[in-house]
């Protein structure tokens, strides 16, 4: 097959370095503004006043998170709003070292999924961990959210600084 | 199966590399130019084009299949672009194939372009708006977080180690050093420097990583009377499967890729393949990350949950092994462009079957080998299964 294999021209950083290639730049400027939507907005209007929410499905049972105004399993309407307790489980979670652009990041970041109490099993949000030493993380972890202050929350996820350890 | 028998009769590719000087109208151009001259075909033999390429925001221009539509040969065509993200190298395999299933047409070039090098500073920039602008983008994530996030499940689950998961990249690393196109071939690598490269989101570390690439594939299918003609070696689509999963991706179970099982299900169905582990004599899953391979070895049931890593370890996965996987490097190895890099994959399988596969050569004149593809939000399972 080595001769259906085109002999494509590959440039080295020496190449851009001094000049030898042409290219053109371009940067674009693009701003939207995203409505949250029927569900969303009414769970992070409860982030507001320090409170997880979720959506029942009266088909499955499920009590989703983040909540929907669809069950995509059933793909029927979800029917109540159920309060969530604002502890879970972390079901995964990375200690991540860089940016996304490849530069190197003084303190890990600690993302995580966490499934949610009150919600049901598998139930999870990502959301950033907090308070606790990164070699120590581990899948089963119990943690609280840690809510910004009241006068500080906007109606975002970031009204949540993170989550920390939960000691029971 | 639906319809008449469809078969790749020839096969073009340009070598992958971080920064082409070519267009990706070019990189098509030379993909699709070489996949017809190799089974002796031109344009004008062509019905209509498929175009994979994956999210236009890597080359900053908007509808870049009709960019690059020239480079395919699209010119007074019937054209599709199909986009399913990771997955869209194999799916355009699968659209070539329900293109002259259908009846409709006898003979479609397929074209998959990628270009990442573009996307400056790093094409990441692309992959940021794949999260939840509302639930998730306040959080600032990175896209490794998801992969450091399944790879961690996937780890925790099975209690394996990152030494378990190192030997596919060293595998497909040193097979890569055998394929003409490769960009990451290194017939020296070892585990040590896997584990010592530096750590970008842990567990996933730089060597866990494919490439940044910039590359183009091209495959001809076509109805079996004109396969007859054109070759006395077609390699046959037995079989075609995809599937997707919730796109609600922190309510799914990270540890196992249901979709890949869903989508090989439909595919092995098709095939009348009821004992994958006997029947596939080759894979070549998705490998973008070293865990991946192994995560849809199991999705692909060629081996039990949590198992894959062990027959790794054991070298039932290398050329030489019972069921080779990756012969051809992967997307660890000979890069990651990734449409082309998918289509690759099925490019792979039928030069491997057909025998022509040079130093990659898999002993024993495999019959049967699957491709597959992953990819949207970590959601979507694609698989051809080619035979002859
Ligand atoms: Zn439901």
């Amino acid at each position: 097959m080595d001769e259906f294999v085109y002999d494509s021209v590959y440039l080295s950083s020496r190449d851009l370095r001094e000049g030898r290639v042409l290219f053109e730049t371009w940067q674009p400027n693009a701003q939207y503004a995203w409505d949250a939507g029927v569900a969303i907005s009414r769970y992070l209007q409860e982030f507001k006043a320090g409170k997880l929410i979720g959506r029942s499905c009266p088909e499955c049972s499920r009590v989703l998170v983040p909540p929907r105004m669809f069950c995509e399993s059933c793909f029927c309407p979800t029917d109540d709003w159920v309060t969530l307790e604002d502890t879970g489980t972390v079901l995964t979670f990375s200690r991540c070292t860089i940016t996304w652009d490849l530069v190197q990041l003084e303190e890990p970041q600690m993302p995580a999924v966490i499934e949610i109490d009150g919600a049901s099993p598998g139930m999870g949000i990502m959301h950033m961990l907090g308070e606790v030493d990164p070699e120590a993380l581990a899948i089963g972890m119990r943690v609280r959210a840690v809510w910004k202050p009241a006068d500080e929350r906007t109606g975002s996820v970031t009204d949540i600084a993170y989550f920390k350890p939960l000691k029971e | 199966m639906i319809g008449d028998r469809v078969a790749v009769v020839g096969a073009g590719m340009t070598k992958f590399v971080r920064r082409a000087q070519e267009t990706p109208k070019e990189l098509a151009w030379e993909a699709a130019h070489l996949a017809l001259r190799s089974c002796e075909m031109t344009i004008d033999d062509i019905d209509a084009i498929v175009i994979g390429t994956a999210p236009d925001a890597f080359d900053g221009v908007h509808m870049k299949s009709e960019y690059l539509s020239d480079g395919c040969g699209a010119w007074g065509k019937p054209v599709i672009r199909g986009y399913v993200g990771g997955g869209t190298g194999v799916f355009a395999a699968i659209q070539g194939w329900y293109h002259v299933a259908s009846g409709l047409f006898d003979t479609v070039l397929v074209v998959c372009e990628e270009k990442m090098s573009s996307c400056r500073p790093h094409p990441q920039a692309a992959f940021l708006t794949i999260f939840d602008h509302t639930t998730e983008r306040p959080l600032k994530p990175n896209l490794l977080w998801i992969f450091a996030l399944e790879m961690n499940a996937y780890m925790n689950r099975y209690g394996l180690s990152k030494r378990d998961i190192a030997t596919v990249s060293v595998k497909n690393k040193r097979n890569a050093a055998d394929h003409p196109a490769a960009m990451l071939g290194d017939p020296d690598i070892t585990v040590e420097d896997v584990l010592n490269s530096p750590v970008l989101a842990w567990p996933v570390q730089r060597l866990d990583v494919s490439p940044v690439t910039d590359g183009a594939v091209a495959l001809v299918m076509s109805a079996n009377h004109v396969a007859r003609r054109v070759t006395d070696r077609p390699v046959w689509v037995e079989g075609v499967g995809w599937n997707l999963d919730t796109a609600y991706w922190t309510n799914r179970d990270l540890a196992y890729p249901v979709y890949v099982e869903e989508a090989a299900r439909m595919a092995y169905d098709m095939a009348g393949i009821s004992e994958p582990r006997k029947q596939i004599h080759i894979a070549e899953p998705y490998d973008p990350f070293d865990y991946k391979e192994l995560h849809h070895l199991e999705g692909l049931m060629l081996f039990d949950r949590g198992e894959a890593p062990r027959a790794a370890a054991d070298g039932v996965t290398q050329r030489d092994g019972d069921l080779p996987v990756c012969p051809s490097g992967g997307l660890l190895g000979v890069g990651n462009p990734i449409a082309a890099a998918g289509l690759m994959k099925v490019a792979e399988i039928f030069w491997q079957l057909r025998g022509e596969a040079g130093a990659r050569q898999v002993p024993g004149n495999p019959k049967r080998g699957l491709a597959q593809a992953w990819g949207d939000l970590m959601q979507v399972g694609t698989v051809v299964v080619l035979g002859v």
